[in-house]
């Protein structure tokens, strides 16, 4: 084995025996920046990942929808408009949609009732979101029972669980007949929530948008590309929230690192005193302590994202619950779909290995470089 | 060969601390003999081993190894030539604890990248001739002076150096320790080594094997018989 690569071997060697002598302070170093790199890397995979989450719900969202306005609030839509925006040029596939939330007590969550575009499930029965499966404790087979808006109770045969990529779509929903709709929320026949269409030129979405509202001044299209806007600068506002996050778990960071620097006593000085006395060059000493550096930061930027990764995959950011507390009651639990962003964690990985290690050297240096004549006095 | 030519070490230079330690000493150091410095306290003698051992430059003069000026060498050449020329034993031992007597005689071989297992076992051989085969494992702070002294001897071997520069070796120990010591030097010196000691103990420099003995005082030699 060539010198240089064996001279690294017992510099690690060293490395090793001098940390082990001080375990309980290294050991609670690696604990604090673990949490530290937990803390970050959560955050980054749980926007991430509900980011792309979000896009991919609107990826599968109508183009336009049509929603009827009363004293400026959504009221139903009559089947009636349906005919006359079908005969707009450019609008297809125009459809009458029925959904609408629902209050289950028992879970104390909002459930969403939809009728499926397609192969909806025939009446008594109906299909339900993972979330919501886990939330009732319910498998297929199994009958679920809710208070329609009458008081009457309205019992389902679960017939399936619905499948999807995604979670977050799905995961509080109950697919059920237009019937049972009808019937458990109490809306005529003729009458549905809104209404969706798509358009076959993209770039004519506004045309069509504006000769509905001149056709039927008391409805408000509502676009895609809007909806998409809307979420972009959603998500803009949380990535300042996120950032906020950042930048303090950043400062506690930096604090950690400075007192590391100041922190280097006379016995550590006297060490490398002796270790330059004996015959270690400056480059020693400065190679021995990036090897210190780069274990504690690498051990815990491991450790850290690993836990992170559970955290919001395993137990869907449990943690963060506090935080997201309006938005969990509204929503029964959902498992986000795992996906890592590599570049985040490369930003990441630097951001944090990269500080400490030079904190722990550069101290270290300004000491190596200093004459090894001192350990004589 | 060691020749010192006209050498002096100013500590603080230009500032209103400045201190003169060594003036104007020239000295012919002799291979394969012991030489000790002696002097009373603050007279240099600490200063003027680590002039030679290339753990400091002095401010002026020269100083050459087997006719190779060292004194004007950068640093990472100085480390090198205290490495391979030099080994220390140090007044305090300056042991790093926490160690075992075995890692610590093999620091100084390290940044030499010797395989290991032949430096172990190197190491082990040393600390056998010191009669220290069963403490190698042992914490160095659980070690007596006199232990410790012997691990720092082994230590100053690992890197086979021709020169052994010890400075006050037996002020820690007592007088049987103390004679423990120069008799590791005697077989040392049979094997070639030269040493270079200070002291003020007569034990030592009134010692039957010493070839030489430099007298300072105030930074100046005062007798070289
Ligand atoms: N780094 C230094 N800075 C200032 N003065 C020093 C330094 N090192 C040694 N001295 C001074 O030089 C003188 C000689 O010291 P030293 O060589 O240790 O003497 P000895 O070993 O003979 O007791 C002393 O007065 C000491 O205070
Ligand atoms: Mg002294």
């Amino acid at each position: 084995m060539p010198p240089w690569i064996e001279r690294q071997r017992h510099l690690m060697d060293y490395t090793l025996a001098a940390m082990a002598r001080r375990w309980g302070r290294n050991l609670g170093l690696v604990a604090v920046y673990t949490l530290l790199v937990f803390v970050l890397a959560s955050v980054m995979m749980f926007t991430d990942a509900i980011q792309r989450e979000a896009g991919q719900l609107l990826e599968q969202a109508p183009e336009v929808v049509v929603q009827r306005m009363v004293a400026g609030r959504h009221d139903l839509i009559s089947a009636d408009y349906m005919d006359a925006i079908a005969a707009i040029r450019g609008a297809r596939q125009v459809r009458g949609r029925l959904w609408g939330y629902h209050f289950d007590p028992v879970t104390a969550a909002n459930y969403t009732f939809m009728v499926p575009a397609a192969n909806a499930p025939p009446a008594g029965r109906v299909h339900i979101g993972a979330g919501l499966a886990r939330a009732r404790g319910a498998a297929v087979g199994d009958v679920l029972s809710f208070r329609g808006h009458d008081g009457a109770l309205f019992s389902f045969d679960i017939e399936g669980l619905l499948r999807a990529e995604s979670e977050i779509i799905t995961a509080d929903a109950i697919l059920l007949s237009e019937e049972d709709f009808r019937a458990f929320f109490g809306i005529r026949p003729g009458l549905f929530t809104d209404i969706s269409l798509q358009v076959r030129n993209p770039r004519e979405v506004t045309k069509v948008a504006e000769k509905i509202v001149e056709r039927f001044p008391d409805t408000r299209p509502i676009l895609r590309s809007e909806m998409q806007r809307t979420y972009a600068s959603l998500f803009d506002w949380r990535q300042g929230l996120v950032l906020t996050v950042f930048a303090g778990a950043l400062l506690a960071f930096a604090i950690l690192a400075w007192d590391k620097a100041a922190g280097l006593s006379a016995e550590e000085r006297r060490e490398i005193g002796i270790l330059k006395a004996v015959g270690w060059e400056t480059t020693d000493i400065i190679a021995m302590k990036t090897w210190e550096g780069a274990l504690v930061s690498l051990t815990a930027f491991l450790l850290g994202v690993l836990l992170a990764y559970g955290h919001v995959f395993g137990t869907s950011a449990v943690m963060f619950e506090p935080v997201l507390k309006g938005w969990a009651t509204l929503y029964p639990r959902f498992v986000l779909t795992p996906h890592v962003d590599l570049f985040q964690l490369a930003v990441l990985a630097f951001l944090t290995v990269v500080p400490y290690t030079a904190a722990t050297v550069v101290p270290n240096w300004k000491t190596a470089v200093t004459d090894p004549d001192a350990v004589m006095r | 060969m060691i020749e010192l030519r006209n050498v002096s070490k100013v500590f603080n230079e230009g500032r209103h601390n400045e201190f003169t330690a060594i003036r104007d000493v020239s000295l012919r150091l002799a291979d394969r003999e012991v030489t000790v410095f002696t002097g009373p306290s603050g007279s240099g003698k600490t200063t003027l081993l680590t002039l030679v051992g290339c753990l400091a430059r002095p401010t002026v003069g020269r100083i050459r190894l087997h006719d190779r000026d060292i004194s004007g060498l950068p640093e990472r050449f100085l480390t090198q030539v205290r490495r391979h020329s030099f080994g220390f034993v140090f007044q305090q031992f300056n042991l790093i604890s926490g160690l075992s007597a075995v890692d610590n005689v093999m620091l100084p071989a390290y940044p030499t990248g010797r395989p290991r297992s032949g430096l172990m076992a190197r190491a082990l051989e040393l600390l056998e001739l010191m009669a220290l085969a069963e403490r190698a494992d042992a914490p160095v702070e659980w070690l007596s002076g006199g232990e410790k002294q012997r691990v720092a001897i082994a230590r100053a071997l690992i890197n086979d150096p021709p020169v052994l520069i010890a400075d006050e070796p037996t002020a820690n120990l007592d007088t049987a320790m103390s004679r423990d010591f120069l008799a590791i030097l005697e077989r040392l010196v049979e094997q070639g080594k030269t040493v270079l000691m200070t002291s003020h103990d007569p034990l030592v420099y009134e010692a039957a094997m010493v070839n030489t003995v430099v007298s300072l005082r105030d930074g100046r030699v005062e007798t070289v018989p």
